[in-house]
């Protein structure tokens, strides 16, 4: 199968360019991630990340084809050739597929990203019912993975300013929590023409998570928070 | 060894965790909390650990859906077992387990819940009520099948709240080691710059995980290759019961990636070919809840007399139709997922093609039930190591022996995390000290693994020896074992070692050189290998995960004892179960059936 993938190393290289491979895949390669391994093994000096190969740690996000997505989850057999791969957009590239995602987590950690609960803890488990419990449904399955967030344009034009949208789903899934006892200051924490309202509702987010979530009916809420608290 | 003339940087922390797993995030909680300086390094940013593909459960004895006790949740774990967990230390993780579970709902945890609001727990494999005698007994709490996702991000939030300091990408290579035997730190990789720094520590807590990928066909990730196991073996402490590899009953065909029991624990059943549901044969009471090893050999065995299915007959079916789309999409939604993405079917519709895989090892670094490394000394076998604690799947404390049951991993994670913590705590606040001085040598064995792959060509390639070590292994140490097939594979690692030992790769460079990872992941992972098929071909009866042909049964009188194997000289010595829990009576070993 042909792969055109996109190279740099900072030590060798003045600038990224595009190497051509052709990869002899088996049967039993089922998904992109088997080309890619197999593509290591010939030219050894490619980069990039990968872990569980079944599309639960959020390594190998990277532009297949021109979209956002996991490597391993990715049925080859549906692939154009062809097969162009590129690092995640809108973040810099360490090296060939792999980006630094300070900046991501960066957000990701600015908006508080634990249950805040401040009140005696009973000797067991804080009761929940499954009501309640199903609020947290399509919100705490996120792989921090960054397809979301970098397919973006409001994230590429101010990653430090705007949360993005796997911030904003995290951001919304300890606020649904109801164990959690901050909303308000949540709400405050976001209340900023940047940080959340960057969000024109481009919903490139949504079409690229690999686990099917909804950043932007997150972002939604949130703002819908927003409104009935100032009313 | 040569030596390396390189200045290298240091820091120093009051305790180094390697791991950011299940394990390694749980001491490093404790750590924090306790406001000592910790480091915590990760060769994956910490949600990517493998903890995250964890998707059963986490088994605690909370009795939220029926009557349940600790004892009860010691006396299934020391079965399953085979007799050969350490009976204190089971004691230990049964007692803390729901206190365990309910630590880390209030770290915030999303658990599914009953209508009353408390904790919903499913049935799973060899968990039973009544010592054995009764009836399942539902005791995996869970957040759907994706508990450990739930639960690995929960920790790492945690951590977020107590200002963790994490190393992200950085890979350890070897443990410092002074002439007395105390361990000073490690010595670790920086994967971006491509440079090596010592991290000193008072106390260093390994939580590596495990090494699945000694094995073709297996249910771990890219990243489980047992490096703490390398670093250990190389230092010169024993590695135990490494013949014991959990073959799990369901991966899916060809692909390896698992399907939890805890499908089985919803109501999903097996059958073979002929679409008879076989387990009610070899297991008349818990049937397709007995434990893995039982399910695992059952499946070969069927296989193995031509009942396979398929067009090689080659794996069995899971069936789970009768569930329901509702059970199915509530409960077992990534297992759906996973289902139609690796074997094209979707469960509400077909059964999914499934194999005994490889998934966890229950040997590894010996600890006790504190967390501390032990090796033998001066004739006591288990003298703790000063300065050195494991915890995880990397650690063998033994609470699993030969078997591990479903959901012990997760809850042993976060019982013998927290032990080991709190035990370099308690030891840093008992006796304030100064870093000791680290020797001169301290960074030459990392240095020099570095410097073989800096320098040198024509060496054969990692990802060749790497599938020949999978291959092999795969082949000699499999669900059923031969004296034969064990010995020739003996031999075959032992050269397979070697040459591990000697890659080369084609990139010299220094930033994000993932070649070079993967050569000294290698490393370790051959170390495994080579442990692995020596202890297993020594030990000669059949106990739990090891199944030999030519020792059908299990011989207490000559074999209930650890296996410990050091890498100087392949050598194998021996220690004693420990038979003696801490409060209760000890369960004497019986014959096991379910
Ligand atoms: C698919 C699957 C499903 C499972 N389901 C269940 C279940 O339902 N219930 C249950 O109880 N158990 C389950 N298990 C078993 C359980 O998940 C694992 O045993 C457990 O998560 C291991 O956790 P750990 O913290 O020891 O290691 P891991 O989570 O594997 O973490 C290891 C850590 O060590 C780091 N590391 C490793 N080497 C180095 C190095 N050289 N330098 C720096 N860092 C390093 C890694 O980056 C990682 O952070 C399952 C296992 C699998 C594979
Ligand atoms: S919907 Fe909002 S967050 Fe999502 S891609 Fe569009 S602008 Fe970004
Ligand atoms: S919301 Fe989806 S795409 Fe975005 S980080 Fe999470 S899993 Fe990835
Ligand atoms: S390798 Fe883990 S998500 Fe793809």
């Amino acid at each position: 199968m042909k792969f055109r993938v996109y190279r740099y190393n900072p030590e060798k290289d003045a600038k990224p360019y595009m190497q051509d491979y052709d990869v002899p895949v088996a049967d039993t390669d089922r998904m992109l991630l088997d080309a890619i391994v197999k593509l290591k093994a010939l030219d050894d000096t490619l980069s990039f990340r990968r872990s569980c190969r079944e599309g639960v740690c959020g390594s190998d996000a990277m532009n297949i084809n021109g979209k956002n997505g996991l490597a391993c989850i990715t049925n080859l057999r549906e692939l154009k050739e062809p097969v162009v791969l590129r690092p995640l957009p809108g973040l810099p590239v360490i090296r060939d597929l792999i980006v630094d995602m300070t900046q991501f987590f960066k957000q990701y950690h600015s908006i508080k990203p634990y249950v805040v609960d401040d009140r005696p803890l009973p000797e067991k488990e804080r009761k929940q019912s499954p009501t309640e419990r199903a609020e947290l449904e399509g919100l705490y399955e996120c792989i921090l993975c960054a397809c979301c967030t970098t397919s973006c344009p409001s994230f590429w034009w101010n990653p430090d300013k705007f949360v993005g949208p796997a911030g904003l789903l995290q951001a919304y899934r300890f606020i649904a929590d109801s164990r959690d006892q901050v909303t308000a200051e949540r709400l405050d924490n976001l209340e900023d023409p940047y940080r959340l309202f960057r969000c024109h509702t481009i919903m490139n987010c949504v079409d690229v998570c690999p686990k099917g979530l909804n950043p932007s009916l997150a972002i939604s809420k949130i703002k819908e928070l927003m409104v009935k608290r100032t009313v | 060894m040569s030596v390396v003339k390189h200045s290298i940087a240091k820091r120093s922390f009051d305790a180094v965790v390697v791991g950011a797993g299940g394990a390694g995030m749980r001491a490093a909680i404790q750590l924090a909390e306790a406001g000592l300086k910790v480091a915590v390094l990760s060769k994956v940013f910490p949600t990517r650990s493998h903890t995250v593909a964890a998707q059963g459960g986490i088994g605690a004895a909370l009795g939220n859906m029926e009557e349940d006790n600790w004892h009860w949740h010691m006396f299934d774990t020391v079965k399953g077992s085979d007799y050969l967990g350490d009976q204190d230390a089971i004691e230990f993780m049964c007692r803390m387990a729901p206190q365990a579970v309910y630590e880390l709902e209030h770290f915030g945890m999303p658990f599914d819940r009953n209508a009353d609001g408390t904790l919903y727990q499913r049935p799973f494999g060899g968990h039973l009520s009544q010592f054995g005698q009764g009836k399942p007994v539902r005791r995996s709490c869970a957040a759907a099948d994706r508990t450990g996702h739930a639960m690995l991000h929960t920790l790492y939030q945690r951590n977020v709240r107590q200002g963790t300091h994490f190393f992200v990408e950085w890979l350890a290579l070897d443990l410092i080691r002074d002439q007395h035997g105390d361990v000073l730190g490690v010595v670790a990789l920086e994967m971006e710059t491509g440079e090596a720094m010592i991290f000193q520590a008072k106390a260093t807590v390994l939580a590596t995980g495990g090494a699945g990928r000694i094995f073709e066909s297996s249910t771990n990730a890219f990243i489980n290759t047992g490096d703490g196991l390398g670093m250990v073996a190389r230092a010169g402490i024993p590695l135990e019961d490494m013949e014991f590899w959990q073959f799990h009953p369901t991966g899916v065909a060809g692909a390896g990636v698992l399907i939890t029991e805890g499908v089985r624990g919803e109501g999903g059943y097996l059958v073979n070919a002929n679409g008879e549901r076989f387990m009610e044969r070899y297991a008349p009471n818990a049937k397709d809840l007995a434990s893995r090893d039982v399910v695992s050999r059952s499946m070969d065995q069927e296989i193995k007399e031509g009942r396979g299915c398929g067009p090689h007959k080659d794996h069995v079916l899971l069936k789970l139709e009768h569930l329901g789309p509702e059970l199915i999409n509530s409960k077992l939604p990534s297992i759906r997922e996973i289902a139609i993405k690796f074997a094209n079917v979707d469960p509400i519709k077909e059964p999914i093609p499934v194999v005994p895989t490889c998934h966890y090892m229950m040997g590894g670094i010996p600890a006790n039930y504190y967390g501390q490394v032990v090796a033998q000394k001066d004739g006591n076998a288990n003298a703790p190591v000063p300065g050195l604690y494991a915890a995880g799947e990397c650690a063998c404390v033994s609470v699993h022996g030969a078997n591990r049951l479903g959901t012990n991993s997760l809850v042993d994670l976060l019982v013998f995390g927290r032990a080991a913590g709190e035990h370099v705590v308690e030891t840093i606040k008992r006796e304030p000290r100064a870093h000791k001085e680290l020797p001169a040598n301290a960074a030459d064995r990392a240095l020099s693994r570095l410097a073989r792959l800096e320098g040198g060509s024509g060496g054969e390639q990692v990802a060749q020896v790497a599938s020949d070590m999978r291959k092999t292994i795969q082949k000699h140490c499999g669900v059923f074992r031969t004296g034969t097939l064990l010995a020739e594979g003996v031999s075959k690692i032992r050269e397979i070692n070697a040459r591990a030992q000697r890659t080369t790769i084609a990139d010299k460079s220094k930033v994000f050189n993932t070649a070079r990872i993967e050569a000294l992941e290698l490393e370790n992972l051959a170390i495994v290998a080579e442990a692995t098929v020596v202890s297993a071909e020594a030990r000669k009866e059949s106990r739990g995960a090891q199944a030999r042909e030519d020792f059908k049964d299990r011989d207490d009188t000559n074999w209930l004892k650890h296996t410990l194997w050091y890498m100087q000289g392949s050598r194998l010595d021996y220690k004693e179960v420990n038979l003696k829990p801490l409060s209760v009576e000890s369960f004497k070993p019986k014959a096991r059936s379910y």
